[in-house]
């Protein structure tokens, strides 16, 4: 009886701290961009196209500080290699090593895709932290794989951004979210994100790959396999300037 | 008899003068009419078929679908075997491989940023071989402005519009930014050699031309091509035999389910040209058939005006015995010289503002902004073999049943009665 008792305290209490919905939908995506963002980071990983014409593996090393500053080296194949991307705020310019020149893309070169991925430059330009470019609103729960997510709807009045309404499905223990799906102002989906492969990396959950899937565009996909991450590097500030494009 | 009439038309000036200038005004525009017309379908399908349709084309199923928006990522496959194929299917034809593609041109300034930015249509065609006709085909030395055709790789031509717009001149380096075959952005520098200007507002407004293999290496294309158009050896289009051509060629690939299985459209299948030739000749038709009839009942009304002033001839000729049918045929043998004069003199009249046109032409340039279709933007007319007689069928035709009609008054007159009406 005693037993049965104290059973039932602890699985109410247990089931009262994981399930519960008092957590404010806005705190949860403060607790995932704590996850997700950090002062800086280096990330070397690579992308696996699934396009219509066969799978294509493009390599690559970012340095990346705070929302606003990033910088990208493709590494591998040979045809890609020593393309360079620069990221300064709202702007962002790239290098090809064949023409030697810099060139900035803007206007509707934005929303084409990188490399031939599910990914647009748009998409990379995008480092916003959730919780400040959003608000958002627990509409649900779900169960993705093992894990119990929230389904969090965000949905921001900033022009700016290129997915005014967004779904996530947030890991309700770790605090990452496992699935997203991005849509256009009008309503429609456009494109739809798994997160996989969580992993517990400097004391922070991280997601090691993730599945972009243009949704209006043929194909199966691509995978961003994030091969090592480093946090809170020492990067030094030339990295962010447009003379390190040519280097 | 013959002889008689003419020197009746000649000599009596108010019998056959109105009649005369209504032939000629009738077949003078009849004239010019149908050598506007047939210039400027002429000139459209040969545009459309020297730039961008081919006589016959062969594409992916998937480019087919969205072959407006010129999806370089959507190409042929295999194209060295599929060129072999055609080939030997088809000899008396000339194959080629080409690709259209869009891209965006940016000019540097001296410090290699970004001076200048503009869109471009892609062409590449195969311009470096020795026995490359692509050159003549596509009138490319006649359509340059500014400096020459490329003669190695790297070099390009854009349209002279893009280049006063870019303030581009022969010898500057430019960047094409593309996309690649697996929808990478591509970049890569090319020296403009030369400026052109086709006269075709659509190719006009941003073309670019450059060497098919260039286009391959910076699209990322081995044995790829957007499309392999055919050519027939007389370089005129024919329906029935494209038609036989691409029915052949698609029942090869009637069981491919693939979408880049490779299918074939012809000349009329393409930038809606069917519906529009269609259309025209519907129109020319009933243009032609409206201007014999209008013709016809003016010069039925200048009949029964002549038959009334020439009441009295036609009355001494029934009094003194010519028989009803023989007056009757004679005024309609009559109406055949007339319509014969006007018809000579209407030709030359319509043929001389015809070469007019055809040599100078009218510019529409401004109203073909946007076309889709391959237009001119200078319509000129053309004269063919047809035009040298196509005025004698409303000009003849139009005199004598102008004639028939009114001459059956003739038979009306009572022979009791001529005398009598004679006497007053």
């Amino acid at each position: 009886m005693v037993f049965r008792i104290f059973f039932i305290i602890v699985v109410s209490l247990f089931s009262n701290q994981l399930f519960s919905q008092d957590i404010s939908a806005n705190k949860i995506l403060e607790k995932i961009d704590a996850n997700l963002s950090s002062d800086n980071q280096v990330i070397t990983s690579k992308m696996v196209i699934h396009g219509k014409r066969g799978k294509r593996t493009i390599e690559s090393k970012s340095w990346t500080e705070g929302t606003e500053k990033s910088f990208t080296e493709y590494l591998a194949p040979a045809r890609e290699k020593g393309t360079k991307m620069l990221k300064l705020g709202d702007q962002l310019w790239m290098y090809s090593p064949g023409t030697d020149r810099t060139i900035q893309i803007s206007g509707h070169m934005l929303r084409q895709s990188v490399m031939g991925s599910d990914l647009s430059y748009e998409d990379m330009m995008e480092d916003d932290k959730l919780h400040e470019a959003y608000n958002a609103e627990i509409v649900g729960t779900d169960t993705l794989g093992n894990s119990i997510c929230w389904i969090l709807e965000l949905t921001t009045s900033e022009k700016e951004l290129a997915y005014p309404k967004r779904k996530l499905w947030a890991d309700k223990q770790k605090f990452i979210p496992l699935r997203e799906e991005l849509y256009a102002k009008s309503g429609k989906l456009l494109k739809r994100v798994d997160l996989k492969d969580v992993k517990s990396i400097d004391g922070r959950w991280y997601p090691t790959k993730m599945i972009f899937k243009d949704v209006l565009k043929e194909g199966k996909g691509t995978e961003f396999i994030v091969d090592d991450i480093k946090f809170n590097q020492d990067i030094p500030g030339y990295i962010f300037s447009k003379a390190s494009l040519r280097k | 008899m013959f002889k008689f009439l003419l020197k009746g038309i000649l000599r009596d000036h108010h019998r056959s003068l109105f009649p005369v200038i209504i032939v000629v005004i009738g077949v003078s525009l009849t004239v010019l009419a149908f050598c506007w017309i047939n210039g400027i379908l002429g000139d459209m399908i040969d545009f459309n078929a020297k730039y961008s349709t081919g006589h016959v084309k062969i594409i992916s199923r998937s480019y087919e679908e969205n072959m407006d928006q010129m999806p370089v990522e959507l190409a042929l496959g295999n194209v060295n075997e599929l060129l072999a194929k055609v080939q030997r299917e088809n000899p008396d034809m000339e194959w080629v491989e080409r690709i259209q593609f869009g891209g965006l041109i940016d000019a540097p300034d001296e410090n290699g940023e970004t001076r200048a930015q503009g869109p471009a249509v892609g062409l590449a065609i195969d311009l470096l071989s020795s026995d490359t006709k692509e050159v003549k085909r596509l009138n490319l030395k006649k359509s340059l402005v500014n400096g020459r055709v490329p003669e190695q790789n790297g070099e390009i031509l854009i349209s002279n519009d893009l280049a006063k717009k870019l303030k581009i001149s022969p010898g500057q380096t430019v960047t094409l930014m593309t996309s690649t075959l697996y929808g990478s952005m591509a970049m890569q520098n090319y020296v403009v050699v030369g400026t052109i200007k086709f006269g075709i507002t659509a190719m006009d407004k941003g073309a670019m031309i450059m060497d098919i293999s260039d286009a391959k290496y910076v699209m990322d294309m081995q044995d790829d091509a957007s499309e392999i158009l055919g050519y027939f050896s007389n370089g005129i289009y024919n329906d029935k035999l494209a038609t036989k051509v691409k029915t052949k060629f698609n029942s090869a690939y009637s069981d491919s389910t693939g979408e880049f299985a490779p299918v074939m459209l012809k000349l009329k299948d393409q930038n809606e040209l069917a519906s529009m030739l269609d259309y025209i000749s519907r129109m020319v038709g009933i243009f032609i058939s409206v201007f014999v009839l209008a013709m016809s009942i003016v010069l039925w009304n200048a009949g029964l005006l002549g038959g009334l002033r020439r009441y009295g001839e036609m009355g001494l000729r029934l009094a003194i015995g010519e028989l009803k049918g023989r007056v009757y045929r004679s005024l309609i043998y009559e109406s055949i010289i007339v319509g014969f004069i006007g018809s000579v003199i209407g030709t030359i009249i319509g043929l001389g503002v015809a070469y007019y046109l055809q040599e100078v032409g009218l510019d529409f340039s401004d109203l073909m902004q946007g076309a889709t279709v391959l237009w001119p933007g200078v319509f000129r007319a053309k004269i063919t073999v047809p035009a040298y007689y196509i005025g004698f069928i409303p000009g003849l035709i139009s005199t004598v049943i102008g004639t028939m009609l009114s001459g059956i008054g003739i038979y009306k007159r009572q022979t009791a009665q001529l005398f009598k009406e004679l006497e007053t």
